[in-house]
């Protein structure tokens, strides 16, 4: 299903101050795969997720989404079929009310009255949030702020779905919700993240990006259990795959037993 | 100083959830409740400098939709003290002035300027509680929905619904560096006028940058220019019934003298 392609060819990003974000980034996502970005504070991940709907345009290279490459004529059609979740929820939610907000996208779609309620309560049901929908965004806690900015998204039925660090600032329980409500999803999924565990658990594939430019992409599992490679990047191995490591004073005294006379 | 900025903070927050109960007057259409507080607010505005007493049966709709809408009658007139300052500036160099005296009161000569003092801050009290009780029966964006659906630009109805969205945003925002700053500064160092001054410089840089990432996150959901809602309040007969008892009430209170025919009937009475 050529319609649900990524791709980015050789893409280059500088930003108006001067900085080269991105110095030819290329990699191309096909539908229904599940991809992680990691990358170091500053490695160019938000700058990468910013392309993908075209708020930033590249300013060399291209990106492809499904059959359109990214113009500014192409935006409004792009728009349509890649859904962004950005990081703060409170970016995200600027309407007075919960079902407002969900309402927002499917409205501008243009469709009508009756089958944007039924997208609204559909999307709220899928993330749990129903009995929030009459809610105003500054009565949520975190957690539920997140479900819901998910919903807002997937109201509008896009094919590829993006988030920047959606597990940023989530209590653990809130975290495993999200975890499991992504891994029912069969929309392609691009997510951009520090937490390397939710990256393991939510995509088969994965990408580094160090410096501008894509430095390894291949499968999750091969890529977050290579050490070497990931702190190169400045990066580390997944917490779950860590043995915990004794504390140096046990060490000492068992050391001191050991040591013979 | 930070305690009772926090302790505001919350207070803010209070005529939200009361906006959110369910009563006959919670239930009616945001814009019969609009039109009627303005019909009302224009009628007290309307008596002459020196009415009083054609004031006073006015106080009836406020202690109506206290009593129907379940509201706090204390919690609305402490935040109508908190601003009664403002009226009484206005009003408070009437009876230097104006030294005519006007009546006596048991002896007593009242000069002109006290009356209209006086009248100026009842017409403060009534116009003002109706308006908050307004918004603690209708929420602040029921009011917004209903002045676009009345005809007011949307250009300034989304301007109040972002106001109401982010107010609650920006003040946690500049509640948290107030706390970092009053967390490193000692004996009033840190405390200064140049601090705050720098303080506020950022909130706002903080806030076009806000402003910048809500407006692409609009975008991402197909924006081009106008809030579209899916609104399912009815106009319904009772509206209709009750906006015209109302104009017909206010009508009553304002031409004929009430007070005065409550007066002679119980004086004829006894």
């Amino acid at each position: 299903m050529s319609h649900h392609l990524v791709e980015f060819e050789n893409v280059r990003f500088r930003y108006p101050d001067g900085t080269e974000a991105l110095k030819g980034a290329s990699f191309r996502i096909t539908h229904g795969e599940s991809v992680g970005i990691i990358g170091a504070n500053g490695a160019g991940k938000s700058t990468l997720l910013m392309q993908m709907n075209g708020y930033m345009l590249p300013s060399a290279g291209t990106v492809t989404i499904g059959d359109l490459q990214l113009t500014k004529k192409t935006r409004p059609e792009i728009r349509k079929k890649v859904g962004v979740v950005f990081q703060n929820p409170d970016d995200q939610l600027f309407m007075p009310t919960v079902h407002d907000d969900v309402a927002f996208g499917p409205l501008n779609l243009g469709m009508h009255a009756e089958k944007v309620q039924e997208r609204v309560l559909t999307a709220l049901r899928t993330v749990g949030c129903l009995d929030l929908r009459e809610k105003p965004p500054h009565r949520l806690s975190g957690g539920q702020k997140r479900a819901v900015s998910i919903a807002t998204v997937i109201a509008m039925d896009p094919d590829i779905l993006v988030m920047d660090e959606p597990s940023s600032n989530l209590d653990p329980k809130s975290r495993r919700y999200l975890m499991n409500l992504l891994k029912k999803f069969e929309h392609t999924k691009i997510v951009a993240a520090h937490d390397l565990d939710f990256i393991l658990e939510v995509c088969r594939r994965c990408l580094v990006i160090h410096d501008g430019r894509i430095v390894a992409d291949g499968p999750a599992g091969e890529i977050l259990t290579d050490q070497s490679l990931l702190e190169e990047n400045n990066l580390e191995l997944p917490l779950s795959l860590q043995s915990r490591s004794v504390p140096e004073s046990v060490v000492a005294r068992f050391d001191r037993r050991q040591v013979p006379e | 100083m930070t305690m009772a900025f926090d302790r505001e903070y919350f207070h803010l927050g209070v005529l939200d959830l009361l906006s959110r109960r369910d009563t006959c007057v919670h239930r009616l259409d945001p814009r019969t409740k609009v039109i009627a507080t303005l019909l009302f607010i224009v009628t007290v505005v309307s008596f002459p400098k020196y009415e009083i007493m054609g004031l006073l049966p006015f106080l009836l709709f406020p202690v109506l939709v206290f009593g129907l809408g379940d509201i706090p009658v204390w919690l609305i007139l402490k935040k109508v003290l908190l601003v009664s300052p403002f009226a009484a500036f206005i009003g408070i160099f009437n009876p230097v002035f104006d030294t005519e005296p006007m009546v006596t009161v048991s002896g007593i000569a009242v000069s002109g300027g006290w009356i209209s003092f006086l009248s100026v801050m009842l017409r403060f009290l009534l116009t003002m509680t109706s308006v908050l009780l307004l918004i603690a029966t209708t929420s602040f964006p029921g009011i917004c929905h209903a002045l676009r659906r009345l005809g007011m630009p949307e250009l300034f109805t989304s301007q109040l619904l972002f106001l109401y969205r982010y107010l609650f945003v920006l003040v946690e925002e500049g509640m948290r560096m107030v706390r970092a700053r009053d967390m490193r500064s000692f004996r009033g160092k840190g405390q200064d006028v140049r601090v705050f001054v720098s303080l506020v410089g950022t909130l706002f840089l903080r806030t076009m940058e806000r402003a910048e990432r809500i407006y692409h996150a609009m975008l991402s959901r197909g924006f081009t220019g106008s809030m579209r809602f899916v609104r399912t309040v009815r106009f319904r007969a009772t509206d209709l019934a009750l906006l015209a008892a109302v104009a017909a009430v206010l009508y009553a209170f304002r031409v004929y003298d009430i007070v005065g025919a409550v007066g002679r009937q119980t004086e004829r009475m006894f």
